[in-house]
């Protein structure tokens, strides 16, 4: 599996997703500045955690408009899996390929705690390691993870099965607890905590290593149909 | 030339945290008529257009795609014509 992690300017979990995908688990892994305009060849594309663009304006508010993201349309467009993390989450929401928006933390106090979290639906390409119901317990590390939609998308993500993730102890006043969702196909996921900050016993747990596993299972199931 | 005057604004719906941290702090503080804090961002642009029409076209895009997050804030405009 080959994977792309894009760099924007203010990101500082991209060196800690490519660790966890080169070093933990042996994946082929770049490091694609926001500056590039092409993922072709990628089987996953991953948006990671930090300040992008200084969080200005808004968070995510500026990357979405970065030379990068026509490229990540597209490849989420055409099917490919995408997953935002923390910060990346944000700027999936402010892209529009995820559904609803993170506000400030309801304690307006920036969170930096291991959190428990529950698995929602262990039925996507990014969970599939993990079973329905399962409890994890991965760090978060946000001032805006605050998750809202208005009434009708939260709805409507619950019909679907969207939500994967869920906050045992809801820490930010996130709607319904949600800790990370899936799009309607399926393909991009948004998460707040941070997996790649819990891939090795020395850090503190591996309950990370699943959404990678997931992944990794997934883009092989991809990449053996397309030889098939 | 043209001056755009925007205004951002949660929506109604929206929980913000801040105006409400604001808003407890002045009635801790003896300003307890205070009924509501509304907490938003303003932002001025001058820009050289073909008409007022196309003026405010042009803002109303730049909110819509930019300056404020539909999906949890509303914005609002005005644009007049301005000496160069």
């Amino acid at each position: 599996m080959k994977a792309a992690v894009i760099s924007f300017p203010g990101s500082n979990c991209d060196e800690d997703l490519v660790w966890a995908l080169n070093t933990v688990c042996g994946q082929d892994v770049d490091l694609v500045p926001a500056s590039a305009t092409a993922l072709d060849g990628y089987d996953l594309v991953l948006l990671p955690g930090g300040f992008s663009y200084g969080d200005y304006l808004r968070s995510g508010a500026i990357a979405k408009f970065a030379p990068i993201m026509p490229a990540v349309r597209r490849f989420a467009a055409a099917g490919g899996y995408v997953i935002g993390i923390c910060n990346g989450f944000q700027i999936l929401t402010e892209a529009g390929l995820l559904p609803g928006a993170l506000q400030a933390n309801t304690s307006l106090k920036f969170i930096c705690e291991p959190e428990p979290l529950t698995v929602a639906n262990a039925a996507t390409a990014f969970s599939s390691a993990y079973s329905d119901g399962q409890s994890l317990t991965l760090p978060i590390a946000h001032g805006e993870g605050n998750y809202y939609a208005d009434a009708a998308t939260l709805a409507a993500l619950e019909a679907n099965h969207q939500v994967v993730f869920r906050y045992a102890a809801n820490p930010n006043g996130s709607l319904n607890d949600i800790a990370g969702i899936v799009n309607a196909r399926g393909n991009v996921l948004g998460m707040m905590p941070h997996p790649e900050r819990a891939v090795e016993a020395l850090l503190g747990g591996t309950d990370g290593l699943g959404v990678f596993q997931s992944l990794i299972d997934a883009t092989k199931g991809a990449a053996d149909a397309k030889r098939a | 030339m043209y001056k755009a005057e925007i205004y951002v604004n949660y929506k109604p719906s929206v929980l913000d945290p801040k105006a409400e941290v604001i808003k407890q702090t002045l009635a801790r503080l003896g300003d307890t008529n205070v009924a509501t804090v509304l907490v938003g961002k303003y932002f001025e642009l001058t820009l050289a257009a073909d008409s007022q029409a196309a003026a405010e076209e042009q803002i109303d895009r730049i909110c819509d795609s930019m300056l404020a997050n539909v999906n949890m804030e509303s914005y609002r405009f005005t644009v007049q014509a301005v000496a160069q």
